[in-house]
């Protein structure tokens, strides 16, 4: 039963992607201007723009164009960027690292603390520890990410204490985490950002279940307080937590553009910004696409983790 | 069972609670220092109906508060009371005796069993947080000892099912396992089982006396359910509003009650017989004025007595049903009604038929498939195939499909009278549904015709602007079928209408149903799970198994001449005193 339902929770997902991949397709043919006449410029003669096209496979018709397009995703051909010249690969290739790094921080730090802070607050129902944690998470939550960045800038690197740089300034081609202080303001914006969703859902999820009969039952038969927490209560509260976590994480896929242009982070976001500003169409495309398959990707981890913590689904039913 | 206990507690008193006092958060006290001791191999029962306290006591015992409660008040020692007062006992010394000296068993295993534990495992960490056991092999052969007790199969495999894998009886009894896995000397039973039907509920009882008489030990039996009582105690304490107001051994408070409150609660318990006339008792609220709240046998001050006198007095004269009166018209014909979900049968050819002015109970335990065929003859669940006819033409399967004239002459009234009703709206608007329905525009009129509702379930006016919220149980149950009548149905789909209610509810809601049955001509399809009812409310009775008419017929006749093995077994374990 298992097995089937994974296969089905898989096959939803291609179909996902697919309608995804031409949504893309379709929207990027629908943005504005010629990107022959983007990378060749005002002064380009018509020959050499008709060259351009013939070689960019722009005369051909648009279902060629689409699954030439596609067939290049499956085999990691994902075009020439317009801008440089050069390989899409080539290029998103540090980039979508900068940008894992940054988030794989971010969560790192979030869900861990998210988790934590949801437990107590709801194990301290009522008292200053969870009065202080329900206040500060929906401020933080209420907050745009750009806001919480600025005000972080402003406290940490330019008007409060001057300790921590407020951009990312590494030399081209040289790996982020050479400069982990320029990591700092990122991350800890991004995980701000992330983080009061997963304590409130935590929080929530933590309530009900310490409220449910077998939590009680576990107490009346002398399980020891941190046990009944950690073995009855918290595995119980995961499940609904980890598909918020899941929304969070593939959130950060497409809020890191936010965060990265304002902290001049060379990651992925910066790099639709600029695709975007230089009618860079194959870059738009693949950051697209990417994007899209992350979300994807993080809700079918949720889905499962919401199978295999739960008996239910995994065992049969009663004869 | 021994009549006589009163002089030996003092020596051999397992527990001994003494003016035990339980205030809300909010300072309202709801349990008014009441006491009582336990003794080793014996049961005592506490009965009362909801709100009593009966949960707050048991609970108590364990040192145990729900939320919104206070930390209760005055003495509870186990045994020679070396241990001290439980209720002073900080939480590491409370917590080792939760489960080993006293343990607990839950009203509901479904919800108490850890859904994502194997049952084994849940049974072994009681003995591992106990320090039973050097190993987890020495562990593995308690738990298998201890499942094997209760009646289960103790092998590795069974050991290792989830919760989920057992049926709700199974469940129960890994929960009575749990409780005895440490040889507890004191076990707090809080209603374990309501919700089992009654052949399960005889074989659960049968294995919590056996184990407290092998294992000596003292229980405390809490319980609406006096039939119950009355198979399993050997004394009964019977609480009201926080109080003890009678207390003694099971035969005197059965059988010569000596307060008012204990014979109205008698009185009000359906019997299988129909030798009570539990329609005629009113309803008790619990305001009952009390002179001296003590531990034994409060004085009656209530002076209704003359109920029970009256029943006897009666007897033979007919509590019972009205038979229907001669040539009556077929109202409803259900042919060959069946449904299935994928490969599992619900519903497996039913058929019968239903007169007009009749009541049929319909008979079965929890996935019978009841409710599924009320559902079903109410046009709720359109998936069945087969005819339901009603004065002899067919109806269309959905309500969607059936006309409004079809829908108002059949009614349906829910099993939760605190979820059926709409908490925003008022009595008066709920009830004004059906009849908008049918197209009754005039507010006039259609005030006058909820009023005329309300009037007949004994609302009356000043309950129309009220909201649910602000009614008892009972009262939103009147509603609701206050609800159904106000378009003056033919038929009218009573889903296990009481079995939310307590006993003197559900004999004021019988009473009413049998009166409006008899005045408007109105059939009837009762559905419960609770054969006690049968001859208080209906005149024929279809007992349903796995989706199959078992035996239909009369209800005398299927009572008294039971044809199919499932009915034998079922009338062989009803409950019963007197």
């Amino acid at each position: 039963m298992i097995t089937r339902m994974i296969a089905k929770r898989l096959l939803v997902s291609l179909i996902i992607l697919f309608i995804v991949s031409v949504l893309v397709f379709v929207a990027t043919l629908l943005l504005p201007g010629d990107p022959a006449q983007a990378i060749l410029g005002q002064q380009a003669t018509p020959e050499r723009l008709a060259a351009l096209r013939e070689q960019m496979n722009l005369n051909d018709p648009v279902f060629v164009r689409y699954f030439t397009w596609l067939g290049g995703l499956f085999t990691g051909n994902l075009g020439y960027s317009a801008a440089t010249g050069g390989p899409v690969t080539a290029l998103l290739a540090d980039r979508i690292q900068s940008s894992l790094v940054l988030m794989g921080l971010a969560a790192l730090i979030s869900i861990p603390v998210g988790i934590i802070v949801g437990t107590f607050s709801a194990l301290k129902r009522g008292r200053a520890f969870d009065n202080a944690s329900t206040g500060i998470s929906l401020v933080l939550a209420s907050l745009p990410e750009f806001v919480i960045g600025i005000g972080l800038v402003a406290l940490f690197s330019t008007s409060v204490f001057k300790i921590l740089p407020s951009v990312t300034m590494a030399p081209p081609g040289e790996a982020v985490w050479n400069y982990p202080v320029q990591l700092v303001l990122p991350t800890i914006t991004l995980a701000l950002v992330v983080t009061p969703y997963i304590v409130r859902m935590m929080r929530a999820t933590m309530l009900e279940v310490l409220d449910s009969g077998f939590v009680e039952m576990a107490r009346l038969k002398g399980v020891p307080e941190r046990q009944v927490v950690l073995r009855h209560a918290v595995p119980h509260a995961l499940a609904p937590v980890a598909q918020v976590i899941a929304i969070q994480l593939a959130w950060m896929a497409g809020g890191v553009v936010v965060i990265e242009f304002l902290f001049r982070y060379p990651g992925i976001g910066q790099a639709l910004v600029d695709a975007v500003a230089n009618r860079d169409v194959q870059v738009v495309q693949a950051l697209s696409i990417l994007i899209a398959a992350a979300y994807i990707v993080v809700n079918l981890l949720a889905d499962l983790v919401g199978i295999f913590t739960n008996p239910k689904l995994r065992t049969e039913k009663a004869a | 069972m021994s009549t006589n206990t009163m002089e030996t507690q003092v020596t051999t008193s397992a527990l001994c609670a003494t003016d035990l006092r339980v205030e809300t958060d909010a300072g309202v006290e709801i349990l008014h220092g009441i006491s009582f001791t336990l003794q080793p191999g014996r049961i005592l029962a506490l009965v009362g109906e909801s709100g009593s306290g009966k949960t707050t006591a048991g609970l108590a015992c364990m040192g145990h508060f729900r939320q919104g409660l206070a930390k209760g008040t005055g003495t509870v020692s186990l045994g020679g009371g070396e241990a001290g007062n439980i209720l002073d006992l900080p939480d590491h010394q409370l917590r080792r005796l939760r489960g080993k000296t006293i343990s607990y068993v839950p009203q509901d295993p479904a919800l108490s069993l850890n859904p994502s534990m194997r049952i084994g495992e849940q049974i072994a960490e009681t003995l591992r947080v106990h320090q039973i056991g050097a190993t987890d092999s020495d562990r593995r052969l308690r738990v298998a000892e201890v499942l094997a007790e209760v009646g289960l199969s103790n092998d590795r495999a069974y050991q290792r099912r989830y919760p989920h894998q057992l049926s709700g009886g199974q469940q129960q009894r890994v929960g009575i396992a749990m409780a005895f896995a440490c040889r507890p000397s004191v076990i707090v039973l809080d209603e374990p089982t309501t919700g089992l039907d009654v052949t399960t509920q005889a074989v659960v009882l049968q294995t919590i006396d056996e184990l407290a008489e092998r294992h000596q030990v003292a229980g405390l039996y809490i319980t609406h359910d006096l039939a119950v009582v009355a198979q399993i105690a050997d004394e009964v304490a019977v609480m009201l509003s926080g109080d003890i107001v009678e207390h003694g051994a099971t035969d005197q408070v059965l059988y010569a009650p000596r307060h008012g409150y204990t014979r109205r609660l008698l009185a009000a318990v359906p019997d299988l017989a129909g030798k009570r006339r539990v329609g005629q008792v009113e309803a008790i609220t619990g305001e009952q004025p009390l002179v001296v709240p003590g531990p034994h046998g409060v004085p009656d001050t209530t002076g209704a007595t003359s109920l029970v006198d009256d029943a006897k007095l009666l007897f033979g004269t007919g509590p019972r049903a009205t038979p229907v009166a001669a040539a009556p018209h077929p109202l409803m014909r259900v042919r060959d009604l069946s449904l299935s979900y994928g490969e599992h049968q619900v519903l497996d050819g039913i058929g019968f038929q239903l007169l007009e002015g009749e009541s049929m109970m319909l008979l079965g335990e929890s996935g019978s498939g009841k409710t599924t065929l009320s559902r079903c003859v109410a046009g709720l669940n359109d998936a069945y195939t087969g005819s339901i006819e009603l004065f002899g033409e067919e109806l269309a399967t959905g309500t969607r499909a059936r006309s409004s004239e079809d829908r108002r002459r059949i009614q349906y009234v829910f099993q939760s009278p605190f979820s059926s009703l709409n908490p925003r709206r008022t009595i008066a608007e709920s009830v004004g549904v059906p009849l908008q329905m049918s197209g009754i525009g005039d507010k006039r009129k259609r005030r006058a015709l909820v009023l005329e509702a309300l009037d007949q379930v004994k609302l009356g006016e000043r309950f129309m602007e009220r909201r649910p919220g602000d009614l008892s149980g009972g009262e939103r149950q009147r509603a609701a079928i206050a609800r159904a009548l106000v378009n003056a149905p033919s038929l009218l789909v009573c889903d296990e209408i009481t079995s939310a209610l307590d006993v003197s509810v559900q004999a004021s809601i019988l009473d009413l149903l049998r009166t409006l049955q008899t005045d408007h001509n109105m059939s009837m399809l009762f559905v419960t799970h609770n054969i006690a009812l049968a001859r208080h409310i209906s005149q024929r009775l279809a007992v349903l198994q796995k989706g199959k008419i078992v035996d239909i017929g009369t209800t005398d006749e299927v009572l008294d001449n039971p044809q199919h093995r499932y009915t034998q077994e079922l009338l062989a374990n009803v409950p019963t005193f007197k």
